[in-house]
């Protein structure tokens, strides 16, 4: 046993960490130091300045452009970038339609669309949740009717993340409504977001910002060349992109990230017993988080170090549902902290460009302002990816046999 | 980086399995516990017979040269089987002072006398009255020519009331709670002006109070450089905490499997408990709960080689927070889903859950650590 990071692990680490620091764009980190999205612009042209270097497709094999990383490797790259903080790989095409495609798409599909992934040149976005099917996926209701050479989907997507800004869409559509169980009938369907029919409409969260919409799909018409794998078996993709999705959301550098950024403010912001970093309270609940972060990272190691030995591309795993729950938990937790050191601060708005270095004594710190949106927006870490309770439901099964 | 047990280290942990499933069922536990001293002198042997007690010590001074990997194997298979023999009072504190501090004169005489399962150890440091702070020594030795002279008293020294020898901390300058004048000792319980009264721990275990009154101790049975100990203090301490978070995993494993069990067995309302969500969810938090401590328990026997000192007391304040915070969770879980035969004597998990909440007291509980972690900058 040995928990060292091996020498040529280490100096792929601090490479990734030099790339970061010489190549992200400082408008880019600082948005994400705020603990918001980058703009569309800044995330593909960081996405690009990855792939220039053939490091936005971690997870893909050789052939298709991905760079042979071990699971080691992968785990090392996505977590110097989020401790950076810079943004991932834009996850939509490399994570979860590329995946699919790989395993299930014809070579067709793979020559049309992998390439434009690997270079973000589309922007997907995930047709999964309806209204009414949300942890119960296989209750959709978007249908595919087959019209001649074309599918004619008429139907409802929600919470689609970013589909304002998506060329493509992968979506799951119901072929056949008389199959025999829900999840039997369902197809895995690549939709071009500038057909004809569609209408993407916004849903604005309560943290003022807009990730997330309704897609409506009237009469929509896709060749059959863009329905991947046989059309009643599309719920084996999604079983399959869900488990990939889950995969590496341990978020460790994210946790490491904000630790780092709270004790900074800390030694600023002050509590009723003095400085705030001087506070016995808040030093003990978040030692207390430090250490979570610390089981949490030591247990995504075993789980990493488990897939490199097994080699090849990342398997589903149920282990990455545990990974996820105290993920999002910890990142909670950390938010609830910030948003108490905060204190009355944390009632006003953040404005929209912060003077960067302000010492205007009259004027709230942006870091307070933005604790409660912040706070507010990560509640959605608990409830996407399938929510912590079906976590649970997962790892009952799989691993108790309840 | 690297999880794997080496062959060696698979083939001691399945040896070991095997003796405890033979002889430590939870029946046998409880006619081992019945007896006046809390556990059995046979299991004792046989434990030596497969070279437990013999196992961290160096080869040339007769034991086998294990190292933290091995201890944790022990210590979680222990764990996971309740066992109430002295093996970490023995082998893990009094060997360890042995292995760091004591002259190769004295480790030539004692190791193999305790890896034949002849000679019992504990450690004399707790006082009364002080907290868990590794420098809250009063108890004072002085130099007399040749000789030191150790006067003080001690409380909860597990396995004292049958030791053949203590390990004493001391004070040779200075006041509580400061790092420098610290030293240690080995003394013999026979020793004059050495007197015991027998403890009973919550967990089942014994310990003892002891008063040293003038007890003279010879120049060989020095531990480390008197004035300069506490490194050696903080390092066994540091092994000890390993070996408690490992233990913590088996006693954590242990109530887990005992609840799955429970949960699928037991039946209410026309079907098996097992089969509500919100008992599910429950259980999977347990196992959740368990995976962060074996995590830290790894991290633990890997933290040992550290060579930062400060980095290494920040690794160990982490490790005895969180294995202290998740036994107590997964204790108060197994109990809950249990229901009220979760209380009873009688079953393992409340046996479990005593020892969980013993753990977490030994050496510094959860609060305690996460205020040194705190002071000392947190890890991250």
């Amino acid at each position: 046993m040995d928990l060292r990071l091996s020498e040529p692990d280490r100096r792929f680490r601090d490479e990734v960490r030099r790339v970061v620091d010489a190549e992200l764009d400082p408008a880019t980190r600082s948005r994400m130091e705020a603990g918001r999205l980058p703009t569309k612009a800044q995330w593909v042209a960081w996405h690009r300045a990855l792939a220039r270097r053939g490091w936005s497709v971690p997870e893909w094999p050789k052939e298709h452009g991905g760079p042979g990383w071990d699971a080691v490797r992968r785990y090392l790259f996505r977590e110097t970038l989020q401790a950076a903080p810079a943004p991932q790989p834009q996850q939509f095409g490399t994570q979860m339609v590329g995946p699919v495609l790989i395993a299930f798409g014809s070579e067709e599909q793979k020559r049309r669309f992998l390439p434009r992934i690997v270079g973000l040149e589309d922007w997907w976005c995930q047709g999964f949740s309806e209204p009414d099917a949300g942890s119960d996926l296989a209750g959709l209701r978007t249908t595919a009717r087959l019209e001649g050479e074309h599918w004619v989907v008429t139907g409802q997507k929600t919470w689609t993340t970013l589909a304002h800004w998506a060329d493509w869409m992968f979506a799951l559509v119901r072929t056949d409504p008389k199959a025999a169980k829900p999840q039997a009938g369902i197809g895995f369907l690549l939709i071009d977001m500038r057909s004809p029919g569609i209408t993407v409409r916004p849903i604005l969260t309560i943290d003022g910002e807009h990730e997330v919409n309704e897609v409506f799909f009237d009469e929509v018409r896709v060749s059959v060349a863009n329905m991947v794998g046989d059309p009643k078996r599309g719920w084996d993709c999604a079983k399959f992109l869900l488990a990939h999705e889950r995969a590496g959301q341990a978020r460790v550098g994210i946790a490491k990230e904000r630790i780092r950024r709270l004790k900074r403010l800390a030694a600023d912001a002050r509590s009723p017993r003095g400085r705030l970093i001087d506070d016995a309270s808040f030093r003990d609940r978040l030692a207390a988080i430090e250490v979570e972060v610390k089981a949490l990272e030591i247990t995504c190691l075993r789980v990493v170090a488990c897939e490199a030995r097994r080699g090849g591309e990342p398997r589903p795993d149920p282990a990455s549902s545990l990974l996820k729950i105290r993920g999002s938990e910890i990142l909670q937790a950390l938010a609830t902290l910030t948003l108490e050191a905060a204190g009355e601060a944390a009632l006003a708005a953040p404005e929209e460009q912060p003077e960067p270095a302000r010492n205007d004594p009259l004027s709230l710190p942006d870091w307070a302002a933005r604790s409660a949106p912040l706070w507010m927006n990560w509640r959605k870490l608990s409830i996407y990816g399938g929510t912590n309770e079906i976590q649970r439901n997962i790892m009952a099964k799989a691993f108790l046999g309840l | 980086m690297d999880f794997e047990l080496s062959e060696h280290q698979r083939l001691l942990r399945d040896s070991l399995s095997c003796l405890l499933r033979d002889r430590y069922g939870f029946d046998r536990r409880k006619a081992y516990a019945r007896a006046p001293e809390g556990w059995s002198r046979e299991v004792w042997h046989a434990f030596a017979a497969l070279g437990l007690l013999a196992l961290p010590f160096a080869e040339e001074d007769g034991g086998l040269g294990g190292g933290a990997v091995e201890t944790m194997l022990v210590a979680e298979a222990f764990g996971e089987s309740l066992v109430l023999e002295p093996w970490f009072a023995t082998v893990v504190l009094g060997g360890g002072f042995l292995r760091h501090g004591a002259s190769p004169d004295l480790r030539a005489s004692l190791v193999p006398r305790l890896a034949d399962g002849e000679v019992l150890l504990a450690l004399a440091h707790a006082e009364p009255g002080a907290t868990s702070a590794v420098a809250e020594v009063a108890t004072r030795a002085l130099r007399d020519g040749e000789r030191w002279v150790v006067s003080g008293r001690k409380t909860l020294v597990l396995h004292g009331d049958v030791a053949d020898h203590l390990v004493v901390t001391a004070r040779v300058a200075g006041n509580p709670g400061e790092g420098q004048g610290l030293a240690a000792f080995l003394v013999p319980t026979n020793a004059a002006g050495l007197s015991r009264r027998v403890l009973r721990t919550n967990d089942g275990r014994r310990a003892a109070d002891v008063v040293l009154e003038h007890v003279f101790v010879g120049e060989r049975c020095v531990l480390g450089e008197p004035g300069a100990a506490l490194g050696l203090i903080e390092q066994v301490q540091q092994e000890a905490i390993a070996a408690l978070a490992a233990e913590a995993v088996g006693v954590m494993t242990l109530a887990h499997r005992l609840t799955v069990e429970h949960l699928k067995t037991r039946r209410q309302f026309g079907r098996p408990i097992g089969s509500f969500q919100v008992l599910q969810h429950r259980a999977t938090d347990m196992l959740i709960a368990l995976e962060e401590a074996r995590s830290m328990a790894i991290y633990a026997a890997m933290s040992l080689a550290e060579p930062d000192a400060g980095e290494r007391r920040r690794a160990f304040a982490a490790v005895k927070a969180l294995i202290g915070r998740r036994g107590r969770f997964v204790a108060e879980t197994a109990v809950q889903l249990h229901g009220g035969i979760g209380l009873t004597m009688d079953y393992a998990v409340s046996h479990c859950m005593a020892r969980l909440v013993g753990i977490d007291a030994i050496f510094g509980n959860a609060a305690h650590h996460l205020a040194c972690l705190a002071d000392a900058g947190g890890l991250i």
